[in-house]
């Protein structure tokens, strides 16, 4: 993690569609609701990245520059605990749908302040390694690829239940190299045993300083999922408009037939890998909440004063939640040995 | 009596008739095969996964993080090294969601040498399995202590690593499973699969009784008070031999059965070397970082002014493999003559 990414990106469609018929898809209310959490999420990501290079946390990573995708893919999520509900298997660039689900943005600056508070992990996991039983989300660990197959034993379980519930994969283009994404194509499609998942990939075009065709061969990586008769598709996943109706499809198609369905959403990656590569903006990446802020600014669905006040007001959310994070304490030396059974059984062999 | 791989099956089917076991798995779990070893023959929720372990593992943890109960197989400890990321994950997912998620799950697997296996069925795992922080790893040494330990397995919030002296798989305990019908034959005939065709087989289950052997608890198998052996699953059935014969000779050892490797039974060790003075661990684990060490550093630190002897560690030679002909791995995992050796040499040794 400690290359500089230089090279622009390789991707050549990511920018949204100009047309203002493209609006007229999803209702206005959505929209400014998804710009409203967009615009929440990158200030969020901005604010911790702020607290990283402020020296108030020791690591940075996250996903700015993917909210057009992590948006609409929280707001559709069947949200909830236990079988019944979605799971969620995420990686470490889903602020924007934790934000979707209403996280609030002082439990994201808790975690990367590794403070006691933090709900996900009590200080004890990098920023954007969330967790969060009651919505089924289920531990994002540092690992690229392992949250490919993990994801197919709560599929397993939902299709046992049989509540059109189903599970929520995330990963990126640089994971898919790993064997386990492999295994997740081949566990999730077996013919009579089709799990009811949506695999995704987020596909930003780099893994930390390694390009896309650096890694690929493959045209698109959803062509993988098609070898095992997994219905797939490629989408902008800077534009929220065909994000959203993407993951609303293919969430209908996988509830209604228990089958397994595959996105690959290309997208930017804005302030490179994490804080191992400086965390700085990437002006080259389009920009998705810049161009759909621009379009329903265009449209009239927003004015300037709104949308000025909306960052503000996320601003002052974002900074007041740091002050406050600041004065509180971090997770106590002699809790190392808490959590390491369930109930708290002794694990420190000196007691045995 | 039940051999160990009957009372694996005994004591899955009553995970699944009783402690809420929906998922036994792995690869040849399910029918025709029922397991490599017929561990798994004849239960209701087996089935055959893909031949992929980390997809196996990665299943299991799933199973249990969305709150339900399973069986995973790792048809032969050496294939399992290819997870250890998906096992440390396991073993942190309660620890790293600061409570928040459990993984309640059993994996079982095949270890050890002494089938002639060579260099891919014969090695050890207890020795990394001892580094799983998050982890119980428990080993039987008998039919009847299997069954009550992968009982607790099972209803244990924790992931367990279940490892299977493989050796051991065919050996009769001398103890009936509760519930087990007394003629071997009777057994057999309820529980084994037939030769051949096995369509339209059902078995037909004993009325099977709880039995429970509590994981971290250990058992002395022979009292002595000259000298302490520890040891667990196939050569703890050695140590016991030894101990039989030196008894001849009027040596007097205590053999204790660890059972499980983490959590230890060291209030039972630490009782029986402050009675001995002299103490030896024995295991088929490679021996440079070896449990044993840990043990035997443990005894040295707290029962150092007590000892009358070097505690020592007889585990298997550190060279990368067991190879096939009897000559290299009877050179390779600890023996019988090399048990009774340094048992004599320890309690030789003057202070």
């Amino acid at each position: 993690m400690s290359k500089k990414t230089t090279a622009k990106s390789t991707s050549k469609t990511l920018s949204t569609k100009s047309s203002s018929a493209e609006l007229k898809k999803l209702p206005k209310e959505l929209l400014i609701q998804m710009h409203s959490l967009m615009v929440k999420s990158r200030v969020l990501e901005e604010r911790l990245i702020k607290i990283y290079k402020a020296g108030d946390a020791f690591f940075w990573i996250g996903g700015p520059g993917e909210e057009a995708f992590g948006v609409p893919l929280g707001l559709q999520v069947k949200k909830g605990q236990g079988p019944e509900y979605d799971y969620l298997h995420l990686h470490y660039r889903c602020t924007p749908t934790l934000i979707a689900m209403g996280m609030p943005m002082i439990d994201s600056i808790r975690l990367i302040m590794n403070r006691a508070t933090d709900p996900s992990t009590g200080g004890r996991n990098f920023s954007n390694h969330y967790c969060y039983p009651k919505w089924n989300v289920v531990p994002v660990s540092s690992p690229i690829e392992v949250q490919y197959i993990q994801a197919l034993g709560t599929a397993h379980v939902q299709k046992r239940h049989n509540k059109k519930a189903l599970t929520i994969v995330t990963g990126g283009d640089a994971g898919t190299a790993e064997g386990d994404f492999a295994s997740c194509l081949v566990w999730a499609s077996r013919k009579g045993h089709e799990l009811p998942m949506l695999i995704t990939v987020q596909n930003n075009f780099w893994g930390i300083s390694t390009s896309y065709h650096g890694q690929h061969g493959e045209t698109f990586i959803a062509d993988r999922a098609k070898a095992f008769n997994i219905r797939s598709r490629v989408i902008n996943g800077n534009d929220p408009i065909e994000s959203y109706i993407a993951i609303q499809e293919e969430m209908d198609y996988i509830r209604k037939t228990g089958k397994p369905s595959f996105i690959e959403a290309q997208l930017s990656r804005l302030y490179g890998h994490s804080s191992a590569s400086g965390a700085n903006l990437n002006t080259q990446e389009v920009d998705c909440l810049k161009e759909f802020e621009a379009k329903l600014l265009k449209a009239g669905y927003l004015k300037e004063k709104e949308v000025q006040e909306l960052w503000q007001s996320y601003e002052q959310e974002g900074f007041e939640a740091q002050q406050l994070v600041r004065s509180e304490a971090g997770p106590a030396a002699e809790t190392i040995w808490d959590h390491v059974f369930v109930n708290n059984e002794n694990a420190d062999w000196r007691k045995f | 009596m039940a051999n160990m791989a009957q009372a694996i099956r005994m004591a899955l089917h009553y995970g699944e008739e009783n402690l809420g076991v929906k998922d036994i798995f792995g690869e040849d779990v399910g029918a025709p095969l029922g397991g490599a070893f017929t561990a798994t023959q004849g239960l209701k929720t087996a089935w055959n996964s893909p031949l992929d372990e980390r997809g196996i593992i990665g299943m299991a943890m799933g199973i249990a993080m969305a709150g339900e109960r399973c069986v995973a197989e790792i048809q032969f400890a050496d294939y399992i090294f290819n997870t250890i990321d998906l096992l440390k994950i396991a073993g942190n997912t309660h620890w790293v969601s600061n409570g928040q998620y459990s993984m309640p799950l059993v994996v079982i697997t095949p270890v050890g040498a002494g089938i002639r296996g060579s260099v891919y069925h014969s090695h050890s795992f207890d020795a990394w399995a001892s580094r799983l922080q998050g982890w119980k790893v428990v080993m039987p040494s008998n039919a009847l202590d299997c069954y009550g330990l992968l009982l607790s397995a099972i209803e244990d919030p924790n992931p367990i690593l279940f490892l299977q002296p493989k050796a051991l798989m065919r050996s009769r305990g001398e103890e009936l499973i509760p519930g087990e019908p007394e003629s071997e034959k009777e057994l057999k005939a309820m529980i084994d699969a037939p030769i051949g065709d096995r369509s339209k087989w059902k078995p037909k289950w004993p009325k099977l009784e709880k039995y429970t052997v509590p994981i971290g608890k250990g058992k002395i198998t022979r009292q002595g008070d000259q000298i302490t052996v520890v040891s667990c699953g196939r050569h703890l059935l050695l140590c016991n031999e030894v101990a039989d014969a030196l008894k001849q000779e009027g040596i007097s050892v205590e053999v204790i059965d660890l059972r499980s490797i983490y959590p230890y039974d060291w209030a039972m060790i630490k009782s029986s070397v402050q009675k001995t003075g002299r103490v030896l661990f024995v295991n088929e684990d490679t021996e440079v970082t070896n449990f044993g060490e840990h043990l035997a550093y443990r005894v040295t630190q707290e029962l150092f002014y007590q000892l009358l002897a070097r505690p020592r560690v007889l585990a298997g030679k550190n060279v990368p493999g067991i190879g096939l002909h009897p000559n290299l791995e009877d050179a390779t995992v600890p023996q019988k003559h090399e048990i009774e050796r340094d048992i004599r040499e320890i309690l030789a040794e003057v202070p």
